[in-house]
């Protein structure tokens, strides 16, 4: 492929109190992409998800998101001093959703999809509310935004943190296993959307334990085990004929 | 609209009090000022407040006359007993003359006059005792006085004698009739004054001691002390000195062999039965409801004014309660260190000292607060220290996940504290900080040891004055109990409105 990345990430090692946690992780997401990251409990998902959105500071390696780049020698070298500003430069282009929503309990969901556009980009709150309305349409909400979080179901809540997130209008959006936290019956509401965005063409990775969504949606399949990536394929052949039989082991129980 | 409301009380509040000394020494105009200090609980018939709350006194009498005397203007200036000498030295006002007797030991930093008074210790007993007719029968008794009589240093000790201390000398006589103690042994002119208003007591046996009252000035100002020597010494070769004790009733037999014979005429007798009679409230009820009604000024007064120290204060607290609360937090290790150490000590010492170290203790270094001011400062430093502790407790309680959504949508950390922290800590703090807001407001009664007359001073003062515990105590009671019911309605209301959103499940897992 000659196009460029849109997410591009190369040798990245992050520890937590002198325990590595990421091994020299390397990957490449191209636009329209929809990955799914799947691997067993532990494994680094969540912080490889949370690296690439700057919650946490990486430790040496390279990520880039669309233009803004960041790199790190070493856990040695102090981050360079625009450091800060480029971790902004880059939150504000990916967009994340959490397993837990984290929607603000003490806003309307209008509220919450408007605050940060207002507060960030200092949007007019005309202009605001148009875009959340507009967004709140996308995930079926519209009806909603009147509503305090508390009130509505789980699905209800991480399709409101989708559209909070969407509202920013990033170039990438993160989830962080989306559904873990949902009854089933309430999953499919919140794939669908996700689904919906991959239509469009937004670029998403989704770190996951719905191994069907995976398997269905997604462009291809990233296994991790132990702070690495041990295998990247196609759904097909990974659920198929997965090479690594550290996955075949951990697909195993999944049959 | 709240804010407006806030900002015009603040504003008239501040121009008015707040930078002003409590003399309001602007006095360029008209003649130079005297500015003298008592304890307006000091009791009758030395300084105390009139039904209207006019101080008045015998010794109120005679600085107006010294005043007189030396072509100045006598302004008053309250101050807690305990605190008149040191409110002398930091130069609160020139001369406090109190009931302050010269003791042998002398007192550092300070000058006494000649004397103006000659008074010594009296008992008093029930009206119906018949055993106790002398000091020496006290054997074994319990005895009552007040907390700093100094006449008790030139009386020998007898055997078996209990001394009980009280704050106020009105509740020695109180706990006399109630039968609690079996003697009262102050100094003469209460004796007088207290025996001549309740009824059921007498005073028996001969003048105790020895307590020459002076009036006392800073040492840095010898040249006040020679002019008010030689004002009393006028006032004694005229005869207004022997005059104002007569009208007080206060003349007895060191004075005479001071000064000569004198006798009271007419007017002088009716005075001080005027008097006795305007003090006493247990007259018929109706009576009583009328002075009551009479008193509602000062209430009024002393009422807004312990509003309003309350409410500055706590808003001091509240907003440097937050910043230290987030430093504590959020702040890197030397700062938040720095925020808890600061917290620590604030809780850890008494108000009391405090606001006697801001007040009386600053001025040492060159700090010199008005007491509004000052009085703000204590008890919103003090206070600081707790709301810092419960926006703490409120901002731990937000799970972890809202920052880091607020920081993923791309909010700086100010923008994130701002706009989704610190609302959803406040809704959690508006409890405990309601409970602060009404404690608050009965520790500003601390205020009046810095001059300040607030709610439980002026209680005091009436209480004292007219020896009325129980009515007064009541109303009292009352207005402190209006005054703290409409933050607590207020918060009621934004907690349920808060609370429904708030909710059990704000965030899961
Ligand atoms: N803030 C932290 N401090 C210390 N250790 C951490 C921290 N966050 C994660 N870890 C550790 O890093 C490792 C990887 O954690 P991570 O959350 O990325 O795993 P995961 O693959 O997302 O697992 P799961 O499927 O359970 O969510 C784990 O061993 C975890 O204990
Ligand atoms: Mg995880």
């Amino acid at each position: 492929m000659s196009e460029r990345p849109i997410i591009h990430i190369e040798d990245l090692h992050k520890s937590f109190d002198e325990v590595e946690v990421l091994h020299g992780v390397s990957l490449d997401v191209y636009q329209g992409d929809l990955v799914s990251i799947i691997g067993p409990s532990g494994c680094g998902k969540s912080t490889l998800l949370r690296c690439i959105n700057c919650l946490e500071i990486l430790d040496s390696g390279k990520i880039c998101v669309g233009d803004v780049s960041l790199s790190r020698k070493s856990k040695q070298v102090h981050p360079n001093p625009r450091f800060e500003e480029h971790a902004h430069q880059l939150r504000s282009q990916v967009g994340m959703v959490f397993q837990a929503f984290n929607l603000f309990p003490h806003k309307t969901i209008l509220e919450n999809v408007m605050l940060a556009p207002q507060v960030v980009k200092k949007e007019s709150e005309a202009y605001a509310e148009e875009r959340a309305y507009q967004v709140l349409k996308k995930v079926g909400l519209a009806r909603y935004s009147g509503r305090y979080p508390a009130s509505l179901s789980g699905g209800q809540q991480q399709r409101a943190a989708i559209a909070r997130a969407l509202a920013m209008t990033p170039r990438v959006m993160l989830y962080d296993e989306p559904t873990s936290s949902l009854d089933p019956e309430l999953v499919q509401e919140v794939l669908q959307v996700m689904r919906d965005l991959d239509a469009e063409g937004m670029t998403q990775v989704v770190v996951t334990h719905e191994m069907s969504f995976a398997r269905d949606a997604s462009d291809y399949i990233v296994y991790m085990e132990g702070g690495r990536i041990v295998e990247i394929a196609d759904e097909d052949e990974i659920f198929i004929a997965p090479k690594d039989e550290r996955t075949q082991r951990f697909l195993k129980r999944f049959r | 609209m709240h804010r407006c409301l806030i900002a015009v009380i603040l504003g008239v509040f501040m121009g008015q009090a707040l930078f002003a000394e409590p003399s309001g020494s602007s006095g360029s105009s008209g003649p130079k000022e005297l500015r003298w200090a008592a304890d307006p609980n000091s009791g009758v018939p030395y300084v105390f407040a009139d039904p209207k709350g006019a101080i008045i006194g015998f010794e109120v009498d005679i600085i107006h006359a010294i005043a007189e005397c030396l072509g100045r203007k006598a302004v008053f200036i309250g101050n807690n007993f305990d605190c008149l000498i040191p409110g002398l030295r930091r130069g609160l006002y020139d001369v406090v003359i109190n009931g302050l007797p010269l003791l042998p030991t002398g007192s550092p930093g300070v000058l006494y006059t000649d004397p103006y008074f000659l008074s010594y210790g009296q008992l008093v007993v029930r009206q119906n005792e018949t055993t106790i007719q002398h000091f020496d029968d006290l054997e074994n008794r319990k005895i009552g006085t007040y907390r700093n009589w100094k006449g008790g240093i030139s009386i020998k000790p007898i055997e078996g004698l209990e001394l009980r201390r009280y704050a106020y000398e009105v509740n020695a006589y109180e706990d006399l009739l109630h039968r609690r103690i079996d003697a009262v042994l102050l100094d003469f002119p209460e004796s007088a004054y207290y025996t001549a208003l309740i009824k059921g007591l007498k005073m028996v046996g001969p003048p105790l001691g020895n307590l020459e009252y002076g009036m006392v000035v800073s040492d840095d100002h010898p040249e006040l002390l020679e002019e008010l020597n030689a004002a009393i010494k006028i006032l004694t070769q005229t005869g207004v000195l022997q005059g104002i004790l007569v009208s007080w009733k206060l003349w007895n037999p060191r004075m005479e062999a001071w000064l000569g014979p004198y006798t009271a005429t007419e007017e002088q007798t009716a005075h001080y039965e005027k008097t006795i009679a305007s003090q006493n409230t247990d007259t018929a009820d109706d009576g009583r409801v009328v002075r009551y009604i009479g008193f509602l000024p000062i209430l009024l007064e002393a009422a807004i004014t312990t509003l309003l120290i309350s409410l500055l204060s706590m808003l001091l607290a509240l907003t440097l309660g937050l910043f230290l609360a987030i430093v504590r937090v959020y702040w890197a290790r030397p700062f938040s260190l720095l925020a808890s150490m600061i917290i620590e000590a604030l809780r850890g010492t008494p108000l009391l000292i405090q606001l006697y170290l801001i007040f009386y203790g600053l001025p040492h270094l060159g700090i010199k607060l008005p007491p509004i001011l000052a009085g703000i400062l204590g008890l919103g430093l003090n206070y600081m220290a707790y709301e810092a502790e419960n926006y703490r407790a409120g901002l731990i309680a937000i799970p972890k996940g809202q920052m880091e959504a607020a920081r993923a949508l791309g909010m700086s950390h100010f923008q994130a504290l701002r706009h989704v922290m610190i609302p959803q800590a406040i809704r959690i703090v508006i409890p405990p900080i309601t409970n602060d807001f009404i404690s608050l407001i009965k520790d500003s009664s601390l205020l009046s040891v810095i001059t300040i007359v607030e709610l439980t001073e002026t209680y005091t003062q009436l209480a004292n004055a007219h020896y009325d515990f129980l009515g007064l105590g009541l109303i009292f009671a009352v207005l402190y109990l209006l005054m703290g019911l409409p933050f607590v309605l207020l918060a009621r209301r934004a907690e349920r409105k808060g609370g429904s959103r708030v909710g059990i499940r704000g965030a899961k897992g």
